[in-house]
């Protein structure tokens, strides 16, 4: 295999669910002949036709209610939503609907929908094009919420997404499509387990999506410094893969979480309630949040400040240390 | 899909006054009584704001702006509805509105900050009766209804005092025709027979999706389903945009409740700076859109009918070059947004979890100012 880019594996991956599932269908705003605003479909509504891949009316309710429909009907819909800022149209269909049709119909309508949201922000873009909404959609019973961080788990976890029988929210970091390219893994990893990227012993930093790259440098930086912070990708942000976790946590004793969301009651918050709960004799600091801040995202000329960077990340690990 | 195509709506008539050829033609419901200066303030108009969106192109290309969302071929509509608009009146616009901006005199500066990424829009909506920008699609049709209801409540519809009754005027394009929202704020201007009236540019596409994935009928004859009149202009001429847009804001001040227009117009130029036409449609489409240019037909209009003389255009020339000047400069000029403004505005009444993180915000963002000095 040459190594891709993650918009490219994404393309890849939605490729292989389609051939290997005629019941797979891709349904959202410009996928079709533009192949999204990123790419992602290109080429795919030639290849499978505008019965599988469909340009929809501009209507995310629209788009999330009738894939409501066609997954009762036997489809698997893979829906996109342009932008995460745009999903909200769409929120009352996902929480109300999409979450709770297999409970409502006692356990006999599976809602096998995976909804695929670029997010994050770093792309310089206007309002509502770098939102990370994943906390809402964590703590809504019923979905399952996950976000890649490479070409390679962008390849498997899009298929591993879309076969899964309960609903998918699937965060895709936009900055990320066209960074770095990568080889393509020979076997998936489990969907909902967390990957240890970077072994360490004196730090534990946590990311997901976007952040597990800015995570990554600031292992680097640190490492020049002589601090050998450990690096998990979690994944998986529900369920969360507390085991992963904690086992890192048992060595490092000192735990960040890093994610662009902003500070308060989000992943953050959820993880470290539940080390302190689990770990809490292991624990040499508290366990520390880089985050965005509680504000609306700023515009564009601040948001390389506002975001979590290796300084902030760093002044973080210094922090931790110095307890 | 595209195999079971249904009927076919032949092509509807749509209220022209002046053709591609710049000929003035009358219509029975329209009558426009428009002397020749008046026109040619109205080419004034089109031509200075063409300027601007020109300028934000090449503002965009040198990596002044972010983006740009491009309003070429759509300056007729936009200048027609906006100079229909009286003072007291209220528009709401989506993010491509920059002709209807100018024409309520909002500096076009004040237009460039979201663009820019130096604040989110930022000027207040009761300066110049002319909302923020809405990025959301379709989100401000509610708010246009909103202001509308607060309008009946305040009794400033069908008191016959031209200074008091009030209109609103939604704009939205036919892809956000799709959105419930949309069609949410038709349900309640026919519930609450409200002042608004909903001006669709229907450009035929949304981004890469024509117009007839959103809708099998014309899009105007939505309305009547909704209970209240609607009908289709000549998008790209300016006399008929007004016209129309000035008939139908009389009718909500009088109390005759709302209307859609259909002004019926093509996107010249990619969605934003950020699109790629040559996926999804032929040039030869803008080619013969070309042909029905907004502003090449006023001034044939102008030259061939009217006593306009040369010093006319060679005075707008000089105003153009200033204008563009003023937006070139300006633009740059726009002051970057400060880490404190960041928390500003967020609420009314901050809390103090978040003043601390101002705090720590400011003196990250000077440690690095520092380091990088
Ligand atoms: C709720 C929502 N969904 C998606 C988008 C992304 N988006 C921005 S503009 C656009 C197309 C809008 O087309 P139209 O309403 O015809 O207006 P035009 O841009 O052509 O003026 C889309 C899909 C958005 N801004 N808001």
């Amino acid at each position: 295999m040459t190594a891709r880019t993650m918009a490219k594996a994404l393309n890849e991956g939605l490729r292989k669910a389609m051939e290997d599932d005629p019941k797979v269908l891709i349904m959202g705003e410009d996928v079709g002949k533009l192949g999204g605003v990123f790419r992602v479909t290109d080429g795919l509504q030639k290849d499978f036709g505008e019965d599988r891949v469909i340009d929809t009316p501009l209507a995310e309710s629209g788009i999330i209610g009738t894939a409501v429909g066609l997954a009762m009907r036997g489809y698997r819909p893979v829906c996109e939503i342009q932008f995460d800022g745009f999903v909200f149209p769409g929120f009352d269909q996902i929480v109300s609907q999409v979450a709770k049709m297999y409970n409502r119909s006692a356990g006999l309508v599976k809602m096998p929908i995976t909804i695929r949201i670029p997010f994050g922000g770093g792309i310089g873009a206007v309002e509502h094009h770098s939102e990370s909404p994943e906390a809402y959609f964590a703590h809504t019973a019923g979905l399952k919420v996950v976000a890649c961080s490479n070409p390679s788990d962008a390849y498997w976890m899009i298929q591993q997404s879309i076969s899964s029988d309960d609903p998918v929210i699937f965060f895709e970091p936009k900055r990320r499509y066209h960074a770095a390219k990568s080889e393509i893994d020979p076997e998936p990893y489990p969907l909902h387990q967390a990957r240890v990227v970077r072994p360490g012993r004196d730090v534990t930093l946590l990311a997901y999506g976007p952040m597990v790259a800015m995570a990554l440098e600031s292992a680097a930086a640190a490492a020049e410094d002589g601090q050998e912070l450990e690096v998990i990708d979690l994944r998986s942000i529900s369920p969360l893969d507390m085991p992963t976790v904690l086992e890192s946590v048992g060595r490092t004793g000192r735990l960040i979480v890093v994610h662009e969301a902003p500070h308060s009651f989000g992943v953050g918050a959820e993880i470290a309630a539940r080390v302190q709960e689990q770990a809490f004799y292991s624990l040499e600091a508290p366990v520390l949040r880089v985050s965005g801040f509680d504000t609306p995202y700023p515009p564009s000329r601040l948001e390389n400040e506002w975001l979590p960077n290796i300084d902030r990340i760093l002044d973080a690990v210094d922090q931790s240390l110095g307890y | 899909m595209t195999e079971h195509v249904r009927a076919v709506h032949p092509e509807p008539d749509m209220v022209q006054l002046l053709t591609p050829e710049g000929q003035r033609v009358e219509h029975p419901d329209y009558p426009l009584e428009i002397t020749d200066d008046e026109i040619a303030a109205l080419y004034r108009d089109l031509v200075l704001v063409r300027r601007i969106d020109t300028e934000a192109i090449a503002l965009q290309r040198q990596g002044e702006l972010g983006l740009w969302a491009s309003l070429l071929g759509q300056e007729a509509a936009q200048v027609g509805a906006g100079r229909a608009l009286k003072k007291h009146d209220m528009a709401f616009p989506t993010y491509r509105e920059h002709g209807v901006a100018w024409c309520r005199d909002v500096d076009p500066l004040a237009l460039l900050g979201l663009f820019r990424g130096t604040n989110l829009g930022g000027f207040s909506p009761h300066e110049h009766n002319f909302n923020n920008y809405t990025i959301v699609i379709g989100a401000q049709t509610l708010h246009a209804a909103g202001y509308a209801m607060g309008v009946v409540r305040d009794g400033a519809v069908g008191t016959g005092d031209p200074e008091r009754d009030t209109a609103v005027l939604a704009f939205f394009g036919d892809g956000a025709s799709s959105q419930g929202d949309v069609n949410e704020s038709f349900v309640f201007a026919a519930a609450g027979n409200l002042p608004v009236v909903f001006f669709c540019q229907n450009n035929q596409w949304a981004i890469s999706e024509p117009v007839t994935t959103q809708s099998r009928v014309p899009l105007y004859k939505r309305a009547s389903g909704f209970g209240f009149p609607g009908m289709r202009i000549d998008g790209n001429d300016v006399l008929a945009s007004l016209a129309v847009t000035r008939k139908a804001l009389n009718d909500a001040r009088n109390a005759q409740g709302p209307t859609l227009i259909e002004a019926f117009t093509y996107r010249m130029n990619p969605h934003t700076t950020n699109d790629d036409t040559r996926r999804y449609r032929l040039g030869s489409e803008a080619e013969t859109w070309k042909l029905k240019d907004p502003i090449a037909r006023v001034k044939a209009y102008l030259l061939r009918e009217a006593n306009v003389g040369t010093e006319f255009f060679a005075e707008l020339e000089q105003e153009s070059k200033k204008l563009a000047e003023h937006v070139r400069a300006g633009c740059r000029a726009l002051p970057n947004p400060t880490p404190e403004s960041v928390f500003q505005n967020v609420y009314v009444d901050a809390p103090d979890e978040l003043l601390k993180q101002r705090g720590e915000f400011v003196d990250f963002v000077s440690s690095i100012e520092e380091v990088n000095a």
